[in-house]
């Protein structure tokens, strides 16, 4: 469990120079897009000597080549940029990383270029990169990075955020980690497991054994703490797990089942639903002093609460109009007002980190759809539809949403399987997010470093 | 094209679709028997706490009313019981896999304390009774069809002791 302890305060920033400038490449994230930018990313650079040691450190020959893969990866995955091949480079990496010649990268129709360098200081990596708009001739953006060796594929996490946040203008959302449940077996004996990756798919560590049914794992906002479900000992109860120390601990000890647990946007407080006598109403509980309080107190089920990020409001999903419908309240339980009143059921909604959209499942007419509405329920805007999918989360800038879908399956129960997919909000850029089991109930952390 | 080639093919399709409602009369027949207003009424799947006394009650897509079969079995239950004062049960609710996980979990809770209630209206006191529901996580039949699912949504009288 200490394998995965973060080693972000290792991580030395170093600032060397941002050119600001006008008129340079951007890139549009609000529409669909159909022409992502074209991007060269150059492997980065290194030295003998630092090759050596790397080689040695992490058994990766080329470890430079290694971490613009990295980049590459991402920047391909985001549907907004188009990395070109390799083979059609004319300029070695260690002299376009010093001033590119323009020419060149100009022929190949590249329009931005990452360069960069990697070397061994004091048994520690040091990573420099250099976006240059290859159009302009000019330099965009220059950094460095100093970290443990074993760090490497963060560091090109972080420099596919500088990147994106340089050419978009908005967040990246590529320095972070999903939460799931791993499935594995058939569907009458399922065997879950908390499993944690990285973004990309990389990295992946398995929290729980399978010994106990495991459900809707969900981050903390503020730190690398972990909500879920639970059943160990058969009784379903929400629990909270520290997944750098590996500490498990049940909060919702109620007399029933507690569970649709979420933490409260500043991370201090849980809230969850309790059932009891066949009735579930929404609680919160102060993760600190364990003081609890009920929100809602209605005959009907009352679940999925999600906090609207300034914690003024909460969106929560509930059948007291006889079916499941969107409903949105103050934090402290008054002004309940349904929002969702388009044709079909309506479940999981979740306010979106930018506090503008709550995205949700719909069920009509047997399709499963996944899509967002304003948070006074107008503009419901469909981005997916197909047999059976739900429960999405937002990626932490509010540009993509990760969900997960299951296939039909046939009479004896073949053909069945449940995988991470991944859409951007515009509806565009829907991927198959590769995980080494199948796989539901995805939660996005935010970004660890910023 | 001739004559004969048409009569051909019209007869063709006639054998075709004398096939097709052949089979779709045979199908309905069998679903009809097992699914009576969405709930399932067949045995397939039903196991027994004692002889004649079924351990299972069905419920129709989102709903948690007992029907007039089901309140017949938890009398039978409820008889047994109190003719066994020394067992104690669980409810076990449960979904079917057409709904998002958290509502179903909801779902199956309110299914199984429907079971309850009624068994308890019977004679048979809370304290022997626990409840819990496992949504759509633990369906007997893996079928992605509406007989399926209607065996899936259901609360389970299990012995406890």
């Amino acid at each position: 469990m200490k394998k995965f302890k973060l080693i972000l305060n290792t991580i030395l920033i170093l600032f060397i120079s941002i050119t600001k400038s006008f008129s340079l490449v951007e890139v549009d994230i609000t529409r669909g897009n159909l022409n992502p930018l074209p991007i060269a990313v150059s492997p980065l650079f290194q030295d003998n000597k630092s090759n050596k040691f790397f080689e040695k450190e992490l058994e990766i020959e080329d470890i430079g080549s290694e971490i613009s893969k990295v980049i590459e990866n991402n920047l391909k995955q985001s549907g907004l940029f188009n990395p070109l091949s390799k083979d059609a480079f004319l300029q070695k990496p260690d002299i376009a990383h010093l001033k590119p010649r323009f020419e060149d990268w100009i022929l190949i129709k590249s329009q931005a270029l990452i360069t960069g360098k990697v070397s061994a200081v004091n048994e520690k990596l040091k990573v420099e990169f250099r976006l240059w708009d290859v159009l302009a001739g000019r330099e965009m953006l220059a950094l460095a990075f100093t970290t443990v060796p074993s760090n490497w594929r963060r560091v090109g996490h972080i420099i596919t955020d500088k990147v994106y946040e340089r050419l978009t203008g908005e967040k990246g959302y590529f320095d972070t980690r999903i939460i799931y449940v791993s499935e594995e077996g058939p569907k009458t004996q399922r065997i879950k497991k908390l499993a944690i990756m990285d973004q990309d798919g990389f990295n992946t560590k398995y929290l729980t054994l399978g010994n106990e049914l495991v459900l809707t794992p969900r981050f903390n906002p503020t730190n690398q703490m972990v909500t879920y479900l639970s059943y160990f000992r058969n009784l379903p109860r929400v629990y909270l797990l520290d997944i750098e120390t590996g500490i498990q601990e049940v909060v919702g000890d109620f007399p029933g089942m507690t569970f649709a647990p979420r933490f409260s946007p500043d991370g201090k407080k849980i809230i969850m639903s309790f059932a009891k006598d066949g009735n579930s109403d929404i609680y919160t509980m102060d993760i600190e002093n364990r003081i609890v309080e009920k929100i809602t107190n209605h005959p009907s089920i009352d679940t999925s609460p999600s906090y609207s990020p300034d914690g003024k409001f909460i969106t929560f999903n509930s059948d007291r109009s006889g079916y499941q419908q969107i409903y949105v309240m103050k934090s402290d339980g008054s002004n309940v007002k349904r929002i969702s009143f388009g044709k079909g059921l309506y479940g999981t909604p979740v306010w979106s980190p930018r506090g503008d959209l709550i995205a949700f499942t719909k069920l009509h007419k047997g399709k499963f759809y996944i899509g967002v509405m304003r948070v006074d329920g107008k503009g419901e805007r469909l981005l997916t539809e197909n047999y059976y999918q739900e429960a999405p989360s937002w990626a932490p800038n509010g540009r993509v949403l990760i969900f997960y879908r299951e296939t039909k399956s046939n009479d004896k129960g073949e053909g069945f399987s449940a995988k991470l997919w991944s859409i951007d909000l515009t509806g565009y850029n829907e991927r198959m997010v590769v995980t080494e089991t199948d796989a539901s109930d995805p939660s996005w952390s935010s970004l660890l470093s910023n | 094209m001739n004559l004969s080639k048409i009569l051909k093919n019209t007869f063709l399709i006639i054998l075709l679709s004398m096939v097709v409602s052949a089979c779709a009369t045979k199908k309905t027949a069998t679903i009809d028997s097992q699914i009576q207003g969405d709930v399932y009424t067949g045995t397939d799947t039903v196991e027994y706490l004692a002889k004649g006394v079924p351990d299972r009650v069905f419920f129709a897509t989102n709903e948690s009313i007992l029907t007039t079969m089901s309140r017949d079995t938890l009398r039978k239950q409820a008889a047994w019981l109190r003719d066994n004062p020394s067992v104690n049960v669980v409810l076990e609710g449960h979904a079917d896999e057409r709904g998002t996980r958290e509502y179903n979990l909801a779902l199956g809770e309110r299914r199984a304390n429907a079971a309850k209630d009624y068994l308890m209206t019977y004679g048979v006191a809370a304290d022997r009774i626990s409840v819990i529901s496992y949504g759509k996580e633990r369906p007997v039949d893996s079928g992605s069809n509406p007989l399926s699912w209607s065996k899936n949504r259901r609360s389970v009288t299990v012995k406890a002791n």
